[in-house]
C-alpha cells in the first residue's frame, strides 16, 4: 500500500489509456481509446447505454482483460499489476453490490478486511467513512432497511474505505429519485474537493455530467468523440440561440441583424428567425426591440442555452435518447438523428419541445444546478 | 496479491457465519429434511432385518452417522448456492474486484460453508441422542469432528466447483436436486451397500461420502466397513482434489 502512494508522484496521470480495445466476438465494445485523466480530476464518461463506458470501467478495474492496447491506473499496468491496480481503486458498480443482511458498518468491515486493513485501521476508518456519507446513526442497522439513496451513499463510502487514488462511479445515480440524485451529486463533489481523490463517473445523463464534471469525454459506439470541460464543449456550439416567432418577418429585420456585431449567425425559419449569440439572455431585449422597430409582430420568444445534449447531437447526429432506442432499433435512430439534427436551426421549435419533454426537463435541471453551484461557491 | 490471504479468508468466513446466525429459518429448513429421514427411517425400520448391517448394531445406531453425512450434503449445497446468490444480487463483484486471489476467495467460502454445515450436522447429532442414539464413547466426538471437517471441505469444494459452472442459482438448484440423492443412496448412509448389485457397489467406492459416513460410523458407533485410516486417507485425498478443482474452476469464472 505504501509503495502505491509513492508511485503517484512519478506519474501525474491517475489513468492513462493507450489504444485500449475490447472486442466481444465481432462487436467492438471499446475501440482504440487513448486518454489521460489527471490526478484529482472529477472526470465524466458521457454516452448512451451501450457506448462502452461500463466495459471500459470493467477493464480498468481488472475485471475484464483488454483485447488490445494498454492502460495504467495510478501508474500500474492493468494487465500485469492487477493487485496494485485493485489496491489503487475503489469502485461503485451500476447495480447495487451490498450485502443486505449485514449492517452498514459490517459491510465496511468486510470491505476493509478484503483490502488487507488491520483492526486499528478499521476502527479508525469505519466511523470516518460513515460520518462522511452521513450514515453514522444507521451504522448498526442491516442494509435492507436503508433507502436507495442511503445504500448508494454507503457504496460510495465503501469505495473510499481503503483510501484509493481513483474512485470509479458507474452510473451512480441510476434508479434514484431526482432529489436523492441531487444530494448524491453534492456528496460526490464534496468528496472530490475534500479528499482529493480522482473520480471517474460514467453517466448517460447530460445534466449529471454538466453539473459534476470538470472534464467530460463523450463516448459513442466504443469511441471517444470529444473531450473537454462541459463549458468548452458547449462553447464549441457557438453560443445561445434565441428563437423569435414572427408573423411576416420584414426583410429589413434580416438586413439590420447583419449589421449587429453581437449576432453570430441568424437563420430564417418557417415561423420566424433563429439568432445565435453569446449571452443570449442579455440579447433578448435587444432582439425584441429590433424586431419592434422593423414593425414585425412577435408571437413567441424562446431562449436556448447550449446543452451537452446539443453537443452530443451536433457531433454524432443523434440524441442520446435516440441512440439508446437505437440499440433496439438501429436503422431508425440514425435517420431520425440527421433529420431533426440541428436544433440550432430551430426548424419546428414547438413540436420538438413537446416531443423532447425529457430533454427539456434536463435542461431546466441544469440551470437550477448551476444556480446552486453559484450560490455555494 | 498473495495466493493465501488470511485476512481476506477470515473476512469471507465471518460474513458467512454472521449471515447463518441471522437466518434461523434457513437453519431450521436445512435440518428438517435430514430429521424427517432420521425419524421415519429410524423408527419405521426399527427391528427390521436389514442385509449387511454389522453384527449387534441397531438400525438407529447405523442410521445416525448416515443422516449426519446427509445434512453435510445439504450444508455444502447451500454454500454453492451462496456464491450464485451473491452473483444474483451483485455482491460477487465486490468480492472479485478486491485485491484477494481467487484461491483465497475459494478457501474463505469453503471455511464459511464448512462451518455452517458442521454446525448443522452437530445439531442433528445432538437431536438424535434423546431419540435413542448412543455414542460409543467420549473419544468419539473429537474423532467425528475430524471427519466432519473433511466431509465439509470435500463437498463444499465440490459445491463451489459446480456453482462456478452456472450463471444463475436456478440451474444450479435443479442439478443439486439430482445429485444429492444418488450421492446419499450410493454412500451406504441409509442402508448398507452390500445389498446393492455389484456394479452399483463400484459406484459407491468412488463416492467420497461412502468413506465419510463410514468414518463417522467408526468414530461414533465403533463399527465400520473399512478400517478408520482408510476412510481418513480417502477423505484427505477427496478434500485436496475438490479444493483444487474448486479453485481451478472458480479462477476461470468471468467477473462480469
Amino acid at each position: 500500500m505504501t509503495d502505491s502512494r509513492t508511485n503517484t508522484g512519478a506519474d501525474a496521470n491517475a489513468i492513462a489509456l493507450d489504444g485500449l480495445t475490447k472486442r466481444f466476438g465481432e462487436t467492438v465494445a471499446v475501440d482504440d481509446l487513448s486518454l489521460a485523466v489527471e490526478s484529482g480530476e472529477l472526470f465524466g464518461l458521457l454516452g448512451p447505454n451501450g457506448a462502452g463506458k461500463s466495459t471500459l470501467i470493467n477493464m480498468l478495474a481488472t475485471l475484464l482483460d483488454p483485447t488490445d492496447g494498454t492502460a495504467t491506473v495510478n501508474g500500474y499496468d492493468i494487465t500485469t499489476e492487477t493487485g496494485d491496480v485493485r489496491d489503487s481503486l475503489g469502485i461503485v458498480f451500476q447495480e447495487p453490490a451490498l450485502d443486505e443482511e449485514l449492517t452498514g458498518a459490517e459491510n465496511l468491515a468486510f470491505h476493509a478486511r478484503m483490502y488487507g486493513k488491520g483492526k486499528a485501521e478499521r476502527e479508525r476508518r469505519i466511523p470516518e467513512v460513515l460520518d462522511l456519507v452521513d450514515l453514522a446513526d444507521r451504522a448498526d442497522e442491516t442494509v435492507e432497511s436503508y433507502s436507495g439513496g442511503m445504500q448508494r451513499r454507503l457504496e460510495i463510502g465503501r469505495g473510499l474505505m481503503h483510501e484509493p487514488e481513483v474512485l470509479f462511479l458507474d452510473e451512480p445515480t441510476t434508479g434514484l429519485d431526482a432529489r436523492t440524485r441531487r444530494d448524491t451529486w453534492e456528496y460526490i463533489q464534496r468528496l472530490n474537493e475534500h479528499s482529493g481523490v480522482t473520480i471517474v463517473i460514467t453517466t448517460h445523463h447530460m445534466n449529471e455530467a454538466d453539473f459534476l464534471c470538470e472534464r467530460v469525454a463523450i463516448m459513442d459506439q466504443g469511441e471517444i468523440v470529444a473531450v473537454d470541460s462541459p463549458k468548452g464543449l458547449k462553447d464549441s456550439l457557438g453560443g445561445d440561440t434565441i428563437v423569435l416567432g414572427l408573423e411576416d418577418p420584414p426583410t429589413e429585420l434580416f438586413d439590420r441583424l447583419d449589421d449587429r456585431p453581437w449576432v453570430r449567425e441568424h437563420t430564417a425559419t418557417d415561423a420566424g428567425v433563429a439568432v445565435t449569440t453569446a449571452r443570449g439572455d442579455t440579447r433578448v431585449p435587444d432582439l425584441v426591440r429590433l424586431a419592434d422597430e422593423t414593425g414585425a409582430t412577435i408571437t413567441a420568444v424562446d431562449l436556448r442555452t447550449p446543452s451537452l445534449e446539443n453537443v452530443f447531437l451536433s457531433i454524432t447526429g443523434s440524441t442520446i435518447t435516440e441512440r439508446e432506442a437505437g440499440s433496439a432499433d438501429d436503422g431508425r435512430a440514425g435517420d431520425n438523428g440527421s433529420e431533426n439534427g440541428r436544433t440550432g436551426d430551430a426548424g419546428s421549435s414547438a413540436e420538438e419541445a413537446a416531443d423532447d419533454g425529457e430533454q427539456a426537463t434536463e435542461a431546466t435541471e441544469t440551470t437550477e444546478a448551476e444556480a446552486t453551484v453559484g450560490g455555494t461557491s | 496479491m498473495s495466493l493465501i490471504d488470511p485476512r481476506g479468508i477470515y473476512g469471507l468466513w465471518l460474513r458467512d457465519v454472521k449471515r447463518f446466525v441471522r437466518t434461523p429459518s434457513q437453519i431450521a429448513g436445512s435440518l428438517a429434511f435430514p430429521l424427517l429421514f432420521l425419524v421415519f427411517l429410524g423408527f419405521g425400520l426399527r427391528g427390521v432385518p436389514i442385509p449387511g448391517l454389522p453384527e449387534g448394531v441397531a438400525y438407529l445406531q447405523y442410521l445416525v452417522p448416515g443422516i449426519v453425512g446427509f445434512s453435510m450434503l445439504f450444508g455444502a449445497s447451500f454454500a454453492g448456492l451462496a456464491i450464485l446468490s451473491d452473483q444474483d444480487v451483485g455482491f460477487l463483484k465486490e468480492i472479485l474486484v478486491a485485491p484477494v486471489s481467487r484461491t483465497s476467495i475459494v478457501l474463505g467460502r469453503i471455511a464459511g460453508g464448512s462451518t455452517t454445515a458442521i454446525v448443522q450436522a452437530t445439531l442433528i447429532l445432538l437431536i438424535s441422542i434423546p431419540l435413542g442414539f448412543e455414542l460409543a464413547g467420549l473419544w468419539s466426538l473429537p474423532l467425528a469432528a475430524l471427519f466432519l471437517v473433511l466431509i465439509a471441505i470435500t463437498f463444499v469444494g465440490f459445491g463451489i466447483a459446480l456453482a462456478s459452472q452456472f450463471s444463475d442459482s436456478e440451474g444450479f438448484s435443479l442439478i443439486v436436486q439430482f445429485l444429492i440423492f444418488p450421492l446419499l443412496f450410493l454412500s451406504g448412509a441409509l442402508v448398507p451397500i452390500e445389498g446393492f448389485p455389484e456394479p452399483v457397489q463400484y459406484l459407491a467406492l468412488v463416492n467420497p461420502l461412502t468413506y465419510g459416513v463410514d468414518g463417522l460410523r467408526a468414530a461414533l458407533v465403533g463399527a465400520s466397513r473399512y478400517p478408520i485410516v482408510v476412510d481418513f486417507g480417502a477423505l484427505v485425498v477427496s478434500s485436496v482434489v475438490m479444493v483444487s478443482l474448486g479453485a481451478y474452476l472458480f479462477e476461470r469464472v468471468d467477473a462480469v
